[in-house]
């Protein structure tokens, strides 16, 4: 179980790949679901320049490994990796990496699903979007899906 | 007992500042901790708070030298 929080760009296919080759995995697995995040150019009718992300540092990191302990204890997940990018993100820049390794797919699906949406609903971070047309505006909730 | 207050994103801009530093009655609960620091401004609707980077709700009692957060719903990911 790894949570990192990301002050800089990450290429999420990179950090999949790191991961995994420097992981204990080895040929344990047979199946890994993989979830991105990444920013997009609009949200409710307004084109977006740039966006801010902030956290909690300290409660941020505690909550990402409650709900992958979380996780575990539901499902039989070999390995999981979380990545959130935090700082001022410009569009199509990924927000988020989420990837399960489990033996079959079931586990590795909906420990996955259940790690995103948990993220998205209880892990303390905040958007500030900047406007094309001027001005910025906190995000005051996620789309519910 | 003194406690650590601290706002985050929208609600840290509305309060003007990240943190305060408050006395309080002992057995004092999160949401004494509110009224303390932010005087008359109401905990605004759905505020959320955590004491010691854990979630804890406005009628959870607080212990001196803890930590006591305040900020709006979350929109990682």
């Amino acid at each position: 179980m790894t949570i990192v929080i990301r002050p800089q760009a990450f290429d999420p296919w990179q950090e999949l790949q790191d991961y995994q080759r420097a992981s204990k995995l080895g040929a344990s697995f047979g199946a890994t679901a993989v979830f991105v995040g990444s920013m997009r150019d609009f949200n409710e009718g307004e084109t977006v320049q740039a966006m801010r992300l902030e956290h909690y540092q300290g409660m941020t990191e505690r909550h990402l490994e409650k709900i992958c302990q979380q996780a575990q204890s539901r499902w039989d997940m070999l390995d999981c990796l979380i990545v959130h990018r935090v700082g001022e993100l410009r569009p199509s820049d990924p927000i988020v990496l989420v990837a399960v390794w489990s033996a079959h797919r079931a586990a590795a699906f909906d420990a996955s699903r259940f790690l995103m949406e948990e993220l998205k609903s209880s892990a303390p971070f905040w958007k500030k979007e900047q406007l094309a047309a001027g001005g910025g505006r906190w995000v005051e909730k996620n789309s519910p899906g | 007992m003194s406690i650590q207050v601290r706002y985050f994103a929208a609600l840290r801009e509305r309060m003007g500042r990240e943190h305060d530093q408050v006395d309080v009655f002992p057995e004092a609960t999160v949401a004494a901790v509110w009224a303390r620091a932010a005087g008359d401004t109401p905990l605004p609707t759905n505020t959320l708070c955590a004491v010691n980077m854990e979630y804890a709700e406005p009628s959870a009692s607080v212990r001196d030298g803890d930590e006591v957060a305040f900020f709006p719903p979350v929109t990682g990911g």
